[in-house]
């Protein structure tokens, strides 16, 4: 009986203990968002950061988006050419990046590569009182380290998101041409006449924009409710990556869903 | 300018009534009262581990007591809004036990964050101003490097230069003097004392360095297991007769204050676990 009680305890406990955690990321959200008056009159902030999230990661998703291309021109012809659909290649490999994998696997990389560090940059400043001396400064610490930091995420997620597809349609035109013989003008011309701007662009778009907040929030909440030790940082960074992961996934299912659904 | 030559008949600059704090199940203030004069030095003293970093963190609006009121120069600290804190702590100087220096910025840099954040200086203004304070902590030359080079001790001088930056009217010194040699060691002295009477910024001073303390301080609180035990000039602190304050201040090993953090008997511990 008292095993059961404790049982239903531990579970009340931890269940109490997610939500506060829920409420806390929320409040830290908005206190983030509402900071974007006050960057706007220091955007050399804001510049700082979309270097250091951005431009940082442009190397690894460039090479990223021009494997998958490859990769996706070497599958594509397999199946497409049981068809005799070969000609259809370069809409099979843009529509494929623009409307899925540029936003979710630039999102996985961002994840791993600008989310983690961010954590661990964040939770860092916590254990080592900088978040404190801030405050004792009279600087708000979430406006002037975390929102900057949230807007570069934000805006760079969509934009490394256009570079991995365009080097992927691009890593698919080397492969398809070079190596398995398709018509280069025909790849071309296939992509023009079947992408369509509204349907594939800006639904991809709206994804990277999405998982850009979604994957900079946790990073963000992640670093600032850290337990600020170096086992806390630790594990903070851990849980950037596999939430940010699992947000990206679920979230791509939902967003696939409400707009190609039918 | 105000006068300082009297301050006993002015209010405190820091009134601190019936506060009680608890960190979880562990009472750390149980009812204390302190009164911090202005224009004066006052040490806070008392076994480590008492709170005394927590007392700090009460004062500037850190954390938020349990019960009780602090009041700073007759705000109460713990009901004003978030503007309102921020523009007391733009008047309250704090060195933290850490240091706490930016670690992307280089010293001077760290030294003129709050001046360029609150102020329009111009930029040369800015610089000389930077350049003082660094001089009075003996670093102008570490100006240019960054604070992962520098030493612990020269670490918590330029947290103090920063701390002195804005010319507040305290500032809370959480043990400037750990790891600083001799020679350092008695400029701080010198230069707490000499900044609290030349530019009448009040100190709130936490350390073990009994002998120094007492030597510039003009107030004394010994706290210990969530009360003040006792305060006074430091005269009558060294010559008091209780027993907590004597073996505190002459560094008996023996007497009322444990050395040890509660806990169960040793032989039980020992034999206990898996024994
Ligand atoms: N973040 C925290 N969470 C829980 N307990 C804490 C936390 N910080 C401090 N404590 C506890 O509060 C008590 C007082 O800590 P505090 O840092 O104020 O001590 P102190 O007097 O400054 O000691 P020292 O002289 O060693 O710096 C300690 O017993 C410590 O265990
Ligand atoms: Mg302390």
């Amino acid at each position: 009986m008292s095993i059961l009680l404790d049982g239903l305890q531990a579970l009340g406990a931890s269940g109490m203990h997610t939500l506060r955690r829920i409420g806390r990321a929320h409040l830290l959200f908005v206190a983030m968002v509402g900071g974007v008056i006050d960057m706007l009159r220091k955007p050399g902030l804001l510049i700082a950061q979309l270097f250091s999230v951005g431009v940082l990661s442009v190397l690894l998703i460039a090479v990223a988006g021009l494997f998958v291309g490859m990769v996706l021109g070497l599958q594509g012809f397999y199946i497409l050419s049981q068809f005799s659909a070969e000609a259809t290649l370069g809409v099979m490999v843009a529509a494929s990046l623009v409307r899925e994998l540029g936003p979710v696997v630039t999102a996985l990389l961002f994840a791993g590569r600008a989310g983690s560090a961010l954590t661990a940059e964040i939770g860092l400043m916590k254990a080592t009182e900088q978040l404190s001396g801030l405050e004792m400064m009279a600087v708000d610490p979430i406006r002037r380290v975390l929102t900057p930091r949230l807007y570069a995420g934000v805006l760079a997620m969509p934009l490394l998101a256009a570079m991995f597809s365009a080097l992927g349609v691009l890593g698919g035109y080397f492969v398809g041409t070079g190596l398995l013989g398709v018509d280069g003008g025909t790849y071309w011309t296939q992509i023009a006449a079947k992408i369509d701007f509204n349907e594939d662009i800006v639904n991809g778009v709206i994804k990277s924009l999405v998982f850009g907040v979604v994957c900079t929030w946790i990073a963000l909440f992640q670093g600032y409710d850290t337990v600020p030790t170096s086992e806390g940082v630790s594990r903070s960074t851990t849980r950037t990556v596999v939430h940010s992961a699992l947000a990206v996934l679920g979230l791509d299912f939902v967003l696939t869903a409400l707009m190609f659904g039918n | 300018m105000k006068s300082v030559s009297d301050p006993s008949d002015e209010k405190p600059l820091v009134r601190i009534r019936g506060l009680k704090f608890r960190r979880g199940s562990r009472v750390i203030f149980d009812g204390v009262d302190v009164d911090i004069q202005r224009g004066q030095v006052t040490a806070v003293m008392g076994p480590s581990g008492t709170g005394k970093t927590t007392l700090l963190k009460l004062i500037s609006g850190q954390l938020r007591p349990d019960a009780g009121v602090i009041e700073v120069d007759g705000l109460n600290v713990h009901a004003l809004n978030r503007a309102e804190l921020y523009r007391l702590r733009m008047r309250m100087g704090m060195l933290f036990q850490s240091g706490a220096l930016l670690t992307d910025l280089n010293v001077f840099e760290n030294v003129a964050y709050p001046i360029r954040e609150h102020t329009d200086l111009t930029e040369s203004l800015i610089r000389k101003l930077v350049l003082i304070k660094l001089e009075a902590v003996g670093l102008r030359g570490a100006a240019g490097l960054m604070p992962s080079e520098l030493s612990g001790g020269m670490a918590r001088r330029i947290a103090l230069a920063r701390a002195m930056a804005m010319d507040p009217m305290m500032i809370m010194y959480d043990e400037p003097f750990t790891g600083q040699d001799p020679i350092s060691m008695g400029a701080l002295l010198k230069l707490i004392r000499s900044l609290n009477d030349a530019a009448h910024i009040s100190s709130i001073l936490v350390s073990h360095d009994v002998q120094e303390t007492a030597a510039i301080a003009d107030e004394i609180y010994v706290i210990s297991n969530g009360h003040v035990i006792q305060h006074g000039t430091p005269e009558r602190m060294m010559n008091s007769d209780d027993p907590w304050v004597r073996q505190f201040l002459h560094g008996l090993p023996d007497g009322p204050v444990p050395f040890h953090y509660p806990a169960p008997p040793l032989a039980d511990d020992l034999l206990g676990e898996g024994g």
